[in-house]
């Protein structure tokens, strides 16, 4: 019994990093309908701006993620104005290639300017274990996934409550109308993509304190795929809903397949077992809109 | 090529819709739709925008399922029928927007045409056997023929679909429609968007294929002009009831169906 | 539209190489082909090897993805199937090379059948999504399910034997992987004469119009899984002849992007841009590895750089066709060809 609720709440606080990761990627398909398969890298550089912010320029935490958050949002910004707005229109395997390529060009520059060295961040948070009832739970499991709920409730909060939000929501439901009425759709796409590379740098942060840091960071990019389906590629909630699922899911597949079968690793193919079951049973996910052809 | 005949009275009819009721939702596309077509005839659909005619088309060629009512090709029930089964019951059509395979070649989309009529398997055409080579030899022979140089296209047969201008796009396909070989052919606003030049030779192509193939035609069209001068019945939809259905003289002075075309204000 | 090419029967107009210039191309390409091992260095004869094998495979992700338009990032586990089918058809049951090289292609092509099964309910973006957790799961059996495959540690191979020749130097094996590229080359160009390849391509550029013209839209997408996947189960079994050893490693997720940036660069939809760039995806890091190389003697920091440029190159490579030339090399071939077609005349 114990097992259990230890493995789901460990779940619940993985899902909850994975949420996160997985909510800039909405945004970006939401709004845009493209796949960015770069989400893992610029993870990646969120967590790096933090570390060499941090390590170099001497900053406390806060500015640090600050810092990278700025970063990221020109990053994002520079990647849509330069190779996404060309492809526009074009059909779904550009646009899948071209996030792939430049995740592979991310990954080349991390490694030239950091070096693919393991890299930590110097210690940020107590290290004190918390207790939740008769559960043990790590101070570096806890801490990051406070933080990724902070970023969450701080991205609901700009997209219920600002006007760059509802013009973002509105530009992602219709395109055509939003226009009509005045929004600029092209700003509404930057605005996108500097989001979603924020959310993934926040979301690289939190990876980073938790296993370190290095340019290879990126590869947990792929964890979101079974998130997104089963949230709903265009469904915020969805993506909450899905991280705290998988993130479960994984780690009572870990917990209690893993002694039964040879050589481990159930952790990370269980999800992707999932994802499977979900497309033929409910492609759209949990809340995704269905897609409706017309003749 | 068959010659032209009249339907005989003991002949089939070449479809037969009895009482179709669509909805999608809560928006009911098609209310207790009921017609005939006699067979080597060219029947009209017309109504305003939104009356359904689409929809109707759509039925019959079984992309949309019905939640009640038949159709029946030459007197078989097709209304369960997948609709990838349907062109080998002699059924084809063409579409208001244009569906041609923009990234293949005149050629090869009027020969995909003839698919369901062709047996060629997998392991034949990897080694191009000669069983595969003679189909092939065949089917360009029939193609060559029966469409390209009736359509007066054959100029265009390596051009790739996507470079051709609006009036040949169409004319393509209606040729991709007739290597269907077709009994009874569905055209969806097959002069829409067309010079008066383009339409001349549009509807004596259409003539042609019923005159000279005895092939029963159901036309979608808003062209009054056209309709009279091809149509030897009528059929009047509007917000997907059938309002009026006769001879195009007879139609056009129904009241109903001015009613329906210009309001209630008349 | 070449001028003064006039055909006289319908045959002549459907062959695979219409005119004498084709036909002398097709020629002097057939011998530089067989001529080549003999002038060429043993790095070049691996190198022709490689990329042979890769050919293959690309291939059928072209048949899958650029002309019937259905987009797998699973590649590189079909290879790996065939691979692996191959090595165990050899090691546990004896089999010789042309029993166990087909069997790697059968045992792909079963399992293309299995993962194109979801092409049933989903299509575009979600079905590259399911091809693409077909990749990680496959990955995960080749690593774990250490009683076939022998786990991290792999299995090796014999080199193949035929009637007591062994293909056992690498000429050899370069006649060998290149006659069954060239047969490979010429079946997917037969497939697209016939009805069964009209019938891909429609599916790719209209399938809901393809199915009221007769195309059986879920029959079509498996067999194009299947076939694809054969070609990558035969790539596999060679290249298990080729490098004598299979492991996990040799097929991650980073083949399959591989192989999909091979046919984007080379062009979608095409044959000769399938060769182009496979030769081109494969020879670029080899020009980088030699640069490197020399740029090491000047400053021995160099090779560390090899590996991040090597990824930088691949991105900015994808990027930059998607960005400038979406129709890839095969249609710079083209633009050549039509410039020389009407040569000295100008466009």
């Amino acid at each position: 019994m114990e097992l259990l609720l230890q493995l789901v709440l460990s779940g619940v606080v993985t899902g909850g990093i994975y949420a996160l990761i997985a909510i800039g990627f909405v945004v970006v398909y939401k709004a845009t309908r493209v796949i960015n398969f770069a989400t893992g890298e610029l993870m990646m550089f969120g967590a790096f701006f933090a570390w060499t912010a941090m390590t170099s320029a001497g900053a406390p935490f806060a500015a640090a993620v600050a810092a990278a958050a700025l970063g990221a949002a020109l990053v994002g910004a520079a990647v849509e104005r330069v190779v996404l707005r060309p492809l526009m229109g074009q059909r779904t395997i550009s646009v899948i290639m071209v996030t792939i390529g430049l995740s592979s060009v991310f990954r080349g520059i991390a490694q030239i300017v950091w070096s693919g060295e393991y890299r930590s961040f110097p210690p940020i948070f107590p290290r004190r274990p918390i207790h939740l009832g008769p559960v043990l739970l790590p101070s570096r499991q806890v801490y990051p996934f406070l933080l990724a709920l902070a970023a969450i409730a701080l991205l609901w909060l700009l997209f219920r409550f600002t006007r760059t939000g509802t013009a973002m929501r509105a530009t992602a439901d219709d395109q055509a109308t939003a226009f009509g009425m005045g929004i600029d759709i092209r700003r509404m796409f930057s605005f996108s993509w500097m989001l979603a590379a924020v959310t993934a740098a926040l979301a690289g942060i939190v990876i980073g304190t938790i296993g370190g840091i290095s340019p290879q960071l990126g590869a947990v990019g792929l964890r979101i795929f079974p998130v997104v389906i089963l949230g709903g590629l265009d469904s915020v909630g969805g993506a909450l809903v899905g991280g705290m699922v998988m993130g479960v899911l994984e780690n009572l597949a870990g917990g209690y397949l893993d002694p039964l079968l040879p050589g481990g690793g159930v952790k990370d193919v269980v999800p992707f077992a999932a994802l499977v079951l979900i497309l033929m049973i409910r492609p759209y996910g949990l809340f995704g809109t269905r897609e409706i052809e017309r003749l | 090529m068959r010659p032209a005949q009249r339907a005989g009275p003991d002949e089939e009819d070449a479809l037969s819709v009895e009482g179709l009721f669509l909805s999608f939702g809560g928006v009911q596309a098609l209310a207790d739709v009921s017609f005939t077509v006699r067979p080597h005839s060219i029947t009209g659909i017309i109504g305003p925008n939104g009356a359904g005619k689409t929809s109707l088309l759509n039925c019959v060629v079984g992309f949309y399922r019905p939640q009640k009512g038949r159709i029946r090709l030459h007197g078989e029930d097709v209304t369960r029928v997948s609709a990838d089964r349907r062109p080998r019951l002699g059924l084809a059509r063409t579409f208001q927007n244009l569906a041609l395979f923009e990234g293949m070649t005149v050629l090869d989309n009027v020969k995909l045409g003839a698919h369901a009529h062709l047996r060629t398997n997998v392991l034949q055409a990897l080694a191009y056997s000669p069983a595969a080579r003679r189909e092939e030899r065949e089917l360009r022979e029939a193609v060559e023929r029966e469409v390209l140089d009736f359509l007066e296209i054959e100029h265009l047969r390596r051009r790739t679909v996507g470079s051709l201008a609006y009036g040949l796009r169409k004319r393509v396909e209606l040729g991709r429609a007739l290597a269907m070989r077709p009994r009874l052919l569905l055209l969806d606003e097959p002069i829409a968007g067309m010079t008066e030049e383009e339409t001349e030779d549009m509807a004596r192509f259409i003539l042609d294929v019923k005159e000279q193939r005895g092939v029963t035609i159901v036309l979608i069209e808003h062209d009054m002009g056209v309709v009279m001068d091809l149509c030897d019945q009528v059929v009047v939809l509007s917000f997907g009831e059938k309002i009026a259905e006769g001879a195009p003289a007879e139609v056009q002075s129904n009241p109903d169906v001015i009613r329906a075309y210009l309001g209630k204000s008349h | 539209m070449r001028i003064g090419d006039f055909k006289e029967s319908y045959a002549a107009d459907e062959a695979l190489f219409r005119t004498p210039t084709a036909r002398a191309g097709l020629a002097a390409l057939l011998a530089a082909l067989a001529l080549f091992p003999l002038v060429a260095g043993e790095y070049l004869v691996y190198l022709a090897n490689l990329v042979g094998v890769l050919a293959i495979g690309a291939l059928g992700l072209n048949i899958l993805t650029g002309y019937t338009g259905q987009i797998s990032l699973g590649h590189a586990a079909f290879m790996g199937i065939g691979s692996y089918a191959a090595a165990v058809a050899q090691t546990r049951f004896g089999a010789p090379f042309w029993i166990a090289v087909p069997a790697g292609g059968l045992a792909a092509c079963a399992a293309g059948a299995v993962v194109g099964v979801p092409s049933l309910r989903i299509k575009g973006l979600y079905l590259a999504i399911a091809t693409l957790a077909a990749q990680v799961i496959f990955e995960w059996i080749f690593t774990n399910w250490t009683g076939v495959t022998g786990g991290i540690r792999g299995i090796n191979v014999a080199p193949a034997s035929l009637l007591g020749f062994r293909f056992d130097t690498d000429v050899r094996t370069y006649y060998l992987v290149t006659a069954v590229a060239a047969l490979h080359a010429y079946a997917a160009a037969n497939l697209f004469r016939t009805r069964i390849g009209r019938a891909f391509v429609a599916v790719r550029d209209r399938d809901l119009s393809a199915e009221l013209m007769g195309v059986n839209l879920f029959r079509t997408k498996i067999l194009a899984f299947m076939i694809s996947s054969w070609y990558a189960g035969i790539a596999g079994g060679l290249f298990v002849y080729f490098a004598k050893v299979v492991t996990p490693e040799s097929f991650p997720l980073t083949l399959s992007i591989q192989y999909l940036a091979m046919i984007i660069v080379g062009g979608l939809g095409t044959i000769q841009g399938t060769l182009y760039g496979t030769v081109f995806v494969t020879l670029v890091p080899e020009a980088l590895r030699s640069l490197t190389q020399v740029a090491q003697k000047i400053s021995p920091e160099a090779m560390s750089w090899f590996h991040p440029m090597k990824d930088i190159l691949f991105g900015a490579m994808i990027v930059g066709f998607l960005v400038f030339e979406p129709h890839g090399l095969a249609e710079i071939a083209n633009r050549i060809r039509r410039f020389f077609a009407l040569w000295p005349f100008p466009k």
